[in-house]
């Protein structure tokens, strides 16, 4: 079982976009950026005019670990940790899972999708390698 | 002495052990008993006091001692204290704090201290409860539901960045955890005081990749105390003054995953903007090292080296040894010393710059040493300079 995060105004598009299969990341609506972790104004022009939106779920392994480690007892290891890069956010990472694969297929610049999993009312995005 | 400088003066350190039973405010008072005691000062004449993180009640293991519970302990008057975080970035930065308060007459002696009780709480839950959350929000929520749990998990992806882009090894990476047991061998006070070879270092088993065990700290019972000191209150103390020659701390976005590098990177070119020395001047390097790879990062921020150089820097160990062109971490840093979590690099600095350090103190007449502290999200680094 995972740690589930505590859903509030700012985060819950983030964590249940999963529902309808879609990563939503906060773009401010004035200077087009994207901001993650989802605040009330974007902190490129302190607009306030931000709203979820869906990207495309794609992206790029910026970098990775694999963790050997049973932080706690019933931890299941080894996995892969990994910081991906969103298409078509600049600028924002999502520290997340590799699933799908061998832990030691996952290196630097793979492509990735994501890949959701529910656990309770939050959505999950896991990645996976494109082929 | 300048009346616009502050002094690290008295340092002090209680007992550094696991599981230890004594009172985490009693380990608090023996540091500060022996600070007062090198410096020749009373309790009388403190009246300020600086702690990081400050009392955590949902993790008190981790920091079991407030402010406000030791300035009443001690029954110190207290003019100016600092109970929090505050703002300055990681555990050094209650040094910043207390330095700047004395350079604006805020105070004159304040007591600086970091106490750790992480393996003794673990062992005794009862007493020392964590209380678990249903849920995370905040920082952890980015993080703690892909089961990065630990700063090992972020640090170790900062490390395969290395790995992969400039072609760290587990060779090199090893060197800091070889120096800082050697070193720590040879400090009566240190946590782990066997020696480490390079075969068991490469056998070790892995905790993040590419970091293995030995690359890691480990939890530690203990507390340290530095006493800051303003530039006109030094001629009370009987020790060797110590200044502050630059401090420089940062945060960008307090995140492990928004941030292109960790914030050590700013903080190291930042320090040098406040003072006249350079890299060359320095005779010893006190770098944290709560994980192996922080001491690249941090020699690559502080300009020691380029951006991607840290691993051949240190290969072979030879430069960075007790007898070396640049010593690192000669009390044998958080790898072998213990996890006194920051505090332990200033205390060195100290203890080097007057030549106390016995049987680990470097060879000539150390004059200027750097310390730091964090380096992933948040930073501090200190100049240190005996005149």
């Amino acid at each position: 079982m995972r740690t589930l995060p505590r859903l509030d105004a700012d985060n819950r598009a983030f964590w249940t976009g999963g529902k309808d299969n879609e990563l939503r990341l906060l773009r401010c609506k004035d200077c087009a950026r994207f901001i993650h972790p989802p605040r009330p104004v974007c902190r490129y022009c302190l607009s306030e005019n931000v709203a979820p939106e869906a990207v495309a779920g794609t992206g790029v392994i910026d970098t990775f670990t694999v963790n050997y480690q049973k932080w706690h007892p019933a931890m299941e290891v080894p996995f892969v940790i990994a910081r991906v890069a969103i298409d078509g956010a600049p600028g924002v990472i999502l520290t997340t899972n590799i699933v799908g694969c061998a832990v030691d297929a996952v290196d630097i610049g793979d492509r990735v999708r994501v890949t959701f999993e529910q656990q309770d009312d939050v959505y999950l995005p896991l990645f996976e390698k494109i082929a | 002495m300048s009346r616009s400088d502050a002094y690290i003066t008295g340092i002090g350190q209680s007992e550094v052990g696991m599981r230890l039973t004594r009172h985490p405010l009693l380990l608090t008072v023996d540091a500060v008993r022996e600070a007062l005691d090198e410096a020749g000062l009373s309790i009388a004449q403190i009246d300020g006091v600086s702690t990081y993180p400050g009392r955590s009640p949902a993790l008190l293991g981790f920091s079991p001692v407030g402010a406000d519970e030791l300035i009443d302990a001690l029954g110190i008057r207290a003019t100016w204290w600092r109970r929090r975080r505050g703002n300055h970035a990681s555990q050094l930065g209650a040094v910043v704090a207390a330095a700047l308060a004395v350079r604006c007459g805020q105070a004159r002696h304040v007591i600086c201290y970091r106490t750790v009780y992480e393996a003794a709480a673990l062992a005794r839950p009862d007493e020392y409860p964590m209380q678990r959350r249903d849920r995370v929000d905040g920082f952890s929520q980015w993080t703690a539901p892909f089961n990065a749990l630990s700063a090992a998990c972020w640090t170790a992806q900062y490390a395969m960045r290395h790995v992969k882009k400039y072609g760290l090894t587990r060779e090199q990476l090893a060197q800091v955890a070889l120096t800082d047991r050697a070193n720590a061998m040879l400090n009566p006070r240190a946590l782990v005081r066997e020696p480490l070879t390079l075969d068991e270092y490469m056998s070790a088993r892995m905790i993040s990749t590419p970091l293995c065990l030995y690359d890691c700290d480990r939890y530690t019972d203990a507390s340290t105390v530095l006493i800051v000191s303003a530039g006109d209150a030094v001629d009370e103390v009987s020790c060797t003054p110590i200044r502050i020659a630059a401090m420089a701390g940062s945060v960008e976005r307090h995140s492990w995953d928004q941030a292109e590098w960790m914030a050590c990177y700013p903080t190291g070119a930042d320090l040098w903007k406040h003072t006249d020395y350079t890299p060359s001047d320095v005779d010893t390097v006190q770098l944290y090292d709560g994980f192996s790879f922080q001491v690249i990062t941090w020699l690559e921020a502080l300009g020691f080296c380029e951006l991607g150089e840290g691993g051949r820097f240190i290969e072979g160990g030879e430069r960075i040894a007790l007898d070396g062109e640049l010593p690192l971490n000669t009390f044998g840093g958080q790898l072998g010393a213990g996890r006194l979590h920051g505090f332990g690099f200033a205390h060195e600095a100290v203890v080097q710059l007057r030549g106390k350090g016995g049987a680990r103190q470097i060879a000539g007449d150390p004059r200027v040493a750097v310390s730091t502290s964090g380096g992933g999200p948040l930073a501090t680094a200190l100049l240190l300079a005996r005149d």
